[in-house]
C-alpha cells in the first residue's frame, strides 16, 4: 500500500509536550510536507520548551531559538546569512504560536510580510499563552475561559481576523490547516515550500489543558473544527481564494464546542452568537469561491 | 585615499570594506545616513550584500541574530531610543555568542526629546555583554569598525561602536579610506565553526538548566577578560598594517601631569587643545582618552596612573542616584590599589551641550586648586 503522506519522520520520540497536544502532529506533518533542507526559528512559544532542552533537540534539523516578539525578523535575517553564503536552497520557517503571531510578534511579522521575505511563517494557533498557563491572546475566541478571562462569560472579544491581516500584505500564499487532515497540511507545507517570496500557514492546534478536552479528543476536535466551519480550510494564492474543503451541511457549533470545558460558561445566547459568525463567515467564503478571488 | 567624510559615511565604508555580508537596519536621527549610504551603494552596486530594510531597531537586532547563526558578517547603526529598543536582542545575541558589530551614534534618551550627543544611551548598555568602544575622529571610525570585526570574532563576542551624534556623525572630517586589499589582508573572512547546517543539525539557544547557564556565563566572563588584551594587540597589528595604531586608552601628555582630564568620545580632541593651552599657560596637565570601555580597561589605567596625577574625569552621561559612569567605573577599577590616584568627576555636555577648551580648563583647576569633591560629582555647564 503507498502511504499518503511521507514515511521520514523528522520529529522525535522524547519531546516534551502534554499529552494529546495538536503543535507535535502539527510539527510532525509540517517537516514532512518540507524536508531535512530546512531551518527552523523559533520564538518563544509550547515549542521552546518541548522541542527540549539543551543538549537534546526533537527534531531533525537546525533550530534557531528567538526572543519573543522575532520570529519573523530572526528567520528573515536568518535566510539573508544562509543566502549570503551562496546557500539559496534551505528553507527557512518561523514557527511561533498564536501569543508570538496573533499579539506580541506582529509587528515583526507584518514587516516581514510586507518585504515579502522569503520564508514560511506558520502560526499553531492553540488560541491562548498555554506555555505560561493559558491567558488570553488575539487568537483566543469569544466565550472561552482563560486565567486572564476568568469570568463564566470567557472572552469577551472575537478571535483576530488574523488571516485578513496578512491577506492586505499582498503575500503569494496563504493557507490553513489542522492536524485532523494530515493529507492537507503535508500539502500545503509542500506547496509553499515551492513558492517564492513570504508564505504564511495557520494551523488550528487543539490544546487539551488549555481548552480543558480529553486528550484522546484532540483529532475528533480538530475534525469537528472543520466540519462545523468554526475552521475553514482554504488556500489563498496570489489572491485567489480556494476553499480546500467546502462543508456543505456544517454540524452545529455546539458540537464542537460542548467537548471543551473552556466553554462550560457559554449560554444559549452566546452559542447563538457563535454559531451566526460562522454563517456569516461561511456567505463570505461561499462568495470568494464562487468568484474565484 | 583621503576622502572627506562625515562621521556616519566613514562608519559604512568601514563596514563595507569589512566585506559585511548582511545589513538590516532602522532609520533614526542622527545615524541615518550609515544606512543610507548602505542603500546607495547597493544601488550601485558597490555593496553586494544583503540589505533589509526591517520595521524596528528590535527587528534590526533580530535579523543580524538569524544572519550571524547562519555565518554571515553582519552591521548595523542606530541610535538612542533605536538602542533601548533592541535591549533585549543585545542581550541575546552575546549570549549567543555572536561577533555582530553595531555603530550607536551617541544621543540623548528621552523625556524631554533630544537629538544631540550624550553617552547615556550606550552606557545603559554596559552589562548586555557587547564590547564597547568611543571614537574622537571620523578616522578613528572607520578604523574602529575594521578592527572591531577581527577582535569580535576572535572572541566570539559582539562590538558596539560609539561616535557622538551630530558633533562626528554629521561634521566633514579628512579621513584615509585604506585599500580594499590591505584591508582583506589585514581581516579574513568570517569561518564560524558551528553554524545553521541542514547537514549539520543543531538547535541554537536551547533551555538550559542552572549548572550549564552559569558555566557559559563564566566562559564569557573570561573571554571578556582576555578582551582587552586582544583589543591592544589588534590595534597594534593595525598599526603595521595601516600606520594608525589604537590602544584602549590614548595617553597625550600624562607622562609628567599632576592632574591629567580623563575623556571619551568627540570631548578627546576638544580636551588635547585644552592640554596644550595648560601646558603653555605653565600647567603640568595630561589626557587619557578612553577608547575602550567594555571590557573595562583596567590594565591600562593602572599602567598609566601614578599615585601622584590626580585624574577628573568628564562624564557626557550621568547614572542618576550615583555618578557619571566613567567615574564610577575608574574609581571601582582602582579600588585597592597601592597608591590609588584622587578621582574627581565632572557631569557636563548632557544632551548635547557644548564641553569647550574653556570649560575642560575649568574643570583641570577645580581639580588643581581642590575644590572639587572626590564623592559627588560637580555639574559644569558652557558659560555663554
Amino acid at each position: 500500500m503507498k502511504a499518503s503522506i511521507a514515511v521520514d519522520e523528522l520529529m522525535t520520540s522524547g519531546h516534551q509536550a502534554c499529552q494529546g497536544c495538536g503543535a507535535t502532529l502539527t510539527m510532525r506533518y509540517a517537516l514532512k510536507g518540507l524536508g531535512k533542507q530546512t531551518v527552523v526559528c523559533l520564538p518563544a512559544c509550547c515549542w521552546t520548551v518541548l522541542s527540549g532542552a539543551a543538549p537534546r533537540c526533537s527534531i531533525g534539523v537546525p533550530l534557531l531559538h528567538a526572543p519573543f516578539a522575532s520570529a519573523a525578523a530572526a528567520a528573515s535575517g536568518a535566510k539573508a546569512g544562509l543566502s549570503a553564503r551562496g546557500d539559496d536552497k534551505t528553507t527557512v520557517m518561523a514557527w511561533a504560536g498564536d501569543g508570538g503571531t496573533y499579539d506580541i510578534g506582529i509587528q515583526a511579522l507584518s514587516g516581514a510580510a510586507d518585504r515579502n521575505e522569503d520564508i514560511i511563517y506558520c502560526c499553531y494557533d492553540n488560541e491562548a499563552y498555554m506555555n505560561t498557563g493559558i491567558q488570553r491572546s488575539g487568537g483566543t475566541p469569544f466565550g472561552a475561559w482563560t486565567m486572564t478571562t476568568p469570568g463564566k462569560e470567557g472572552s469577551p472579544r472575537p478571535k483576530k481576523d488574523l488571516d485578513a491581516i496578512m491577506e492586505a500584505h499582498s503575500i503569494p500564499y496563504i493557507a490553513t490547516a489542522t492536524p485532523a487532515y494530515p493529507e492537507d497540511m503535508v500539502r500545503k507545507f509542500a506547496k509553499a515550500k515551492s513558492i517564492k517570496g513570504f508564505r504564511f500557514i495557520h494551523v488550528l492546534s487543539p490544546c487539551p489543558p488549555g481548552w480543558k478536552s480529553d486528550t484522546d479528543d484532540t483529532v475528533k476536535l480538530s475534525r469537528l473544527a472543520v466540519q462545523t466551519g468554526m475552521f475553514a480550510l482554504y488556500e489563498i494564492e496570489n489572491g485567489k481564494f480556494k476553499l480546500n474543503m467546502n462543508v456543505a451541511k456544517r454540524k452545529p457549533v455546539g458540537e464542537y464546542l460542548k467537548p471543551q470545558g473552556r466553554f462550560r460558561g457559554l449560554t444559549p445566547e452566546a452559542t447563538s452568537v457563535i454559531q451566526a459568525d460562522v454563517d456569516t463567515r461561511w456567505t463570505g467564503y461561499a462568495k470568494r469561491q464562487a468568484n474565484g478571488a | 585615499m583621503k576622502k572627506v567624510l562625515m562621521g556616519n559615511h566613514a562608519a559604512t565604508i568601514g563596514a563595507v570594506l569589512s566585506r559585511v555580508q548582511v545589513v538590516a537596519a532602522y532609520p533614526i536621527t542622527p545615524a541615518t545616513q550609515v544606512i543610507e549610504l548602505i542603500a546607495d551603494m547597493t544601488a550601485k552596486g558597490e555593496y553586494k550584500g544583503k540589505f533589509l530594510r526591517v520595521e524596528s531597531e528590535h527587528s534590526a537586532m533580530a535579523a543580524l541574530l538569524g544572519a550571524s547563526t547562519a555565518g554571515a558578517r553582519t552591521f548595523t547603526a542606530t541610535s538612542s531610543q533605536g538602542l533601548a529598543y533592541m535591549h533585549e536582542l543585545l542581550h541575546w545575541v552575546s549570549g549567543a555568542r555572536l561577533p555582530v558589530v553595531m555603530v550607536d551614534v551617541n544621543r540623548a534618551l528621552a523625556a524631554p526629546w533630544n537629538l544631540w550627543t550624550d553617552q547615556t544611551d550606550s552606557l545603559s548598555q554596559r552589562d548586555t555583554g557587547w564590547l564597547q568602544f568611543y571614537c574622537a575622529t571620523n578616522q578613528e571610525v572607520l578604523d574602529t569598525v575594521i578592527m572591531a570585526y577581527k577582535v569580535s570574532e576572535k572572541l566570539l563576542l559582539p562590538s558596539m561602536i560609539m561616535l557622538d551624534g551630530f558633533t562626528l556623525s554629521h561634521v566633514y572630517e579628512p579621513v584615509d579610506v585604506p585599500d580594499q586589499k590591505a584591508v582583506d589582508a589585514f581581516l579574513p573572512p568570517f569561518a564560524p565553526t558551528t553554524r545553521l547546517d541542514v547537514d549539520n543539525p543543531g538547535a541554537f539557544g536551547s533551555l538550559e538548566t542552572p549548572k550549564p547557564y552559569f558555566r557559559i556565563r563564566r566562559r564569557m566572563a573570561v573571554d571578556m577578560d582576555r578582551a582587552e588584551a586582544l583589543v591592544e594587540q589588534v590595534g597594534s597589528e593595525f598599526e603595521r598594517s595601516f600606520g594608525r595604531g589604537y590602544g584602549a586608552i590614548e595617553s597625550y601628555r600624562s607622562q609628567d601631569a599632576e592632574v591629567s582630564l580623563v575623556c571619551s568620545g568627540a570631548v578627546g580632541s576638544t580636551a588635547k587643545q585644552a592640554i596644550d593651552e595648560l601646558r603653555a599657560e605653565g600647567h603640568a596637565a595630561g589626557l587619557l582618552r578612553f577608547r575602550l570601555f567594555r571590557p573595562f580597561p583596567t590594565q591600562a589605567l593602572k599602567r598609566l596612573s601614578r599615585p601622584d596625577m590626580k585624574l577628573a574625569v568628564v562624564d557626557r552621561n550621568y547614572s542618576p542616584g550615583h555618578q557619571g559612569i566613567f567615574c564610577e567605573e575608574i574609581k571601582a577599577a582602582l579600588y585597592g590599589t597601592k597608591g590609588a590616584p584622587e578621582v574627581y568627576g565632572f557631569v557636563a555636555g548632557l544632551g548635547g551641550g557644548d564641553i569647550t577648551v574653556e570649560l575642560l580648563k575649568e574643570m583641570w583647576h577645580e581639580v588643581k586648586n581642590k575644590t572639587a569633591d572626590p564623592v559627588s560629582p560637580l555639574w559644569m555647564e558652557d558659560a555663554r
